[in-house]
């Protein structure tokens, strides 16, 4: 009984399968930076430190194909939400490398930019936050056909800046034609080499919400048990009303901007999948050896998967016609 | 006969009865204007967007992303500017998803001069759109012609552009839409909306029939032989006039109304071309870098022995914006005359 209230009522075998999770996202991101650092792949962008949060995201959202089930539009540091959601290591690791068998983009796009249309999941842009008014577009199709389906959309807070932002506060939060959003930011403090305070004048930016009479809030990030329950609580309040909801959640940035900026870890950050571990440990709800582990099967399923997707085809020259036009319709002007 | 305005209606109307169109929407889209050019209005499913660009297309995206097919209107071109970087995204989705991801969704926004529309409100964007990968780009000359190609636009899988020449909003066609009632007072009691109180007036449409005018598949409007004249939207229009003026002087000029600019009917180009060895391409966006630039290109390469004369370009000329003042608009896009000299001139030329 003390456990659970500990650990906010949340029942012993979740808890154990958001630290599972979390694990995995961490040892697959970091198996990433390996594959990078060896020249196997061209960058590297991703989410070590969003483990806390983008895990009981994952978790929480009603997982299928079609405006029925609830859409994610993500940005570039989702694995910990994919891999909630059941994304296989191998997947994200033939992303990385670019290899034909990557059905997020074929070997065309970054790492971490994934898409999986069998679980709602947008297309990850490179351009900040046009996922944001994209994503009122399925809100709006979810909102007519009435099923209850949320629209989730994830950014930094650096891209707040970008309009696109703004507009998604507006057309979600129109009198009388809200719609069903959950709207995010993961505030690490960074965006790149900008800080917090070299770009923002408000206190928090979930302020900006609440100017649109969103539900708004801001919240730890770093803490799987806090980020769960109040996406349980905001996700239900969106399926009841019909009307947006927006959470600020801080986080850390473990491992620099990308490989742009260098992906190398960063010192005194709080480590959200190491705190979780001590604490679920100091309340025997994990073993020592169990967790040494958990962590060594996940290692050896990233070398594998490296392995493997190491002998896989790459994109072929003629292939980069392909999909231009739906049915590969021709495209190429030398042929009309 | 209806005039494009009218002609747009209708297909949206048709579309949203038979090809499950759910939303059309922009900025005075709606209920009670219908668009500041009322090709909307009375239509079931239009709406008002906020004041907001890339909050219209990235809407727009994130629908077609639901599988559900809209029309999304940019009130001008103009102002298509601010969201150049959502088509681009628009028109990669598909490619960037491995073929997981397509987007039938179609924009639609009216361009040109001609209506002394002055600095911001007489851009053209054929130029700009035939570069956006991806997309399906057209520009009708005539009602019929919107009606088939906007219905083209709505029932494609892929991202479409429906280029809206503006100057012809009010013009009216030769040919009837098929269903269209052949008095034009009839048509206009049926869905033109009163002037005044709109609120209890619902448009009663006629029961159109499907027409579509293919992608890629352009249009002899006047044959000839000794040179062909390859336009579209407005200026279509113009080049018609001229042939016509022409053919008194015992010029035989051949137009083709390109109609769909990407994918674009190479085959008519080249056959034309073949027979006439002269050609002159005539558009209003800005010369450098113009679409027609590209065909011309085109030309010189798989045509140059059959030319008889250096392919030609007629286009808006290079300056930052159309000024409001008529000397101002007139130099700055192709006017009739100009059209006339330079046919005159190519025909002129020997080898
Ligand atoms: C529209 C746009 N401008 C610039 C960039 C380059 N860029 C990539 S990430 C980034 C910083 C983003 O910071 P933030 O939004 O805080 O997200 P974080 O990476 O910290 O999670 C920038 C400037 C981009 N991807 N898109």
């Amino acid at each position: 009984m003390a456990t659970k209230k500990a650990f906010g009522g949340l029942d012993k075998k979740l808890l154990i399968n958001m630290h599972k999770l979390m694990v995995k996202s961490r040892v697959l991101e970091e198996r990433l930076i390996k594959i990078y650092r060896a020249g196997e792949s061209f960058f590297w962008i991703g989410g070590p430190g969003e483990e806390a949060w983008g895990v009981p995201l994952g978790l929480l959202g009603k997982k299928g194909q079609g405006p029925a089930y609830d859409y994610y539009h993500l940005h570039y540091r989702c694995t910990p939400t994919l891999i909630a959601l059941g994304l296989p290591m191998i997947d994200s690791v033939r992303l990385m490398m670019n290899r034909s068998t990557d059905k997020s983009t074929g070997g065309r796009n970054f790492s971490n930019h994934y898409c999986i249309p069998e679980w709602n999941v947008a297309p990850v842009t490179s351009p900040l936050e046009v996922q944001y008014p994209i994503a009122c577009g399925t809100a709006h199709v979810q909102k007519r056909l009435g099923k209850k389906a949320i629209t989730i959309v994830t950014g930094g807070d650096a891209g707040t800046a970008e309009g696109d932002f703004a507009s998604s506060l507006i057309l979600a939060s129109r009198k009388g034609q809200e719609l069903p959003m959950l709207i995010t930011v993961q505030n690490n403090k960074w965006g790149i080499s900008t800080s917090y305070d070299g770009q923002h004048g408000e206190t928090h930016i979930a302020d900006r919400a609440k100017a649109f009479n969103i539900k708004s809030r801001v919240i730890n990030g770093n803490d799987p048990v806090e980020s769960y329950i109040c996406l349980q609580e905001d996700m239900a309040y969106i399926r009841k009303t019909g009307k947006p909801a927006f959470i600020e959640a801080h986080l850390s940035r473990l491992y620099g901007h990308s490989s742009a900026s260098g992906a190398n870890p960063v010192p005194n950050e709080v480590d959200p999948v190491r705190e979780f571990e001590k604490k679920l440990l100091k309340a025997g709800i994990l073993k020592e050896k169990d967790v040494k582990e958990l962590w060594q099967s996940f290692e050896n399923e990233g070398v594998k998967a490296a392995e493997q997707a190491r002998q896989e085809p790459v994109p072929t020259a003629e292939s980069v016609w392909d999909h231009t036009f739906v049915g590969s319709e021709n495209a190429d002007w030398r042929n009309f | 006969m209806a005039n494009m305005a009218q002609a747009i209606r209708m297909a949206l109307h048709y579309a949203e009865k038979n090809y499950n169109l759910k939303d059309v929407f922009g900025q005075d889209v709606g209920a009670p204007l219908g668009g500041v050019f009322t090709a909307t209005q009375g239509l079931k499913t239009a709406w008002n967007s906020p004041l907001d660009e890339r909050g219209i297309i990235g809407m727009a995206m994130g629908i077609a992303m639901a599988g559900d097919r809209c029309v999304a209107e940019i009130q001008f071109a103009d102002y298509i500017f601010n969201t150049i970087d959502l088509l681009k995204i628009a028109g990669n989705t598909l490619w960037c998803t491995n073929g997981q991801y397509n987007l039938p969704m179609t924009v639609m926004t009216p361009v040109g001069a001609g209506i002394r529309g002055s600095v911001y409100h007489s851009h053209s964007f054929d130029a700009w759109a035939s570069r956006l990968s991806g997309w399906k780009v057209v520009m009708p000359s005539n009602p019929l012609d919107a009606y088939g190609l906007l219905l083209s636009c709505i029932q494609d899988p892929n991202p479409c552009m429906f280029l809206k020449p503006k100057a012809l909003m009010r013009v009216r066609g030769e040919e009837l839409i098929p269903g269209e009632p052949t008095d034009e007072k009839d048509l206009k009691n049926m869905i033109d909306a009163p002037i005044g109180d709109r609120s209890k007036w619902k448009a009663k449409w006629p029961d159109v029939q499907e027409y579509l005018v293919p992608f890629g598949k352009g249009k002899i409007t006047r044959a000839g032989d000794q040179i062909t004249v390859v336009s579209y939207g407005r200026h279509l229009l113009m080049c018609n006039e001229v042939a016509d003026q022409l053919k008194q002087d015992g010029y035989s000029v051949e137009v083709i109304d390109l109609r769909s600019i990407y994918p674009y009917d190479w085959q008519m180009i080249k056959s034309s071309v073949e027979k006439t060895g002269r050609v002159l391409f005539v558009n209003e966006d800005t010369e450098v870098t113009n679409f027609a630039e590209h065909l011309s290109y085109r030309v010189t390469q798989e045509l140059f022995y059959h030319l008889m004369a250096p392919p030609r370009v007629l286009a808006g000329k290079n300056v930052p914006g159309i000024g409001l003042h008529p000397n101002l608009e007139d130099s700055s896009v192709p006017q009739k005359h100009e059209i006339e000299t330079l046919i005159r001139q190519i025909c002129a030329e020997v080898p």
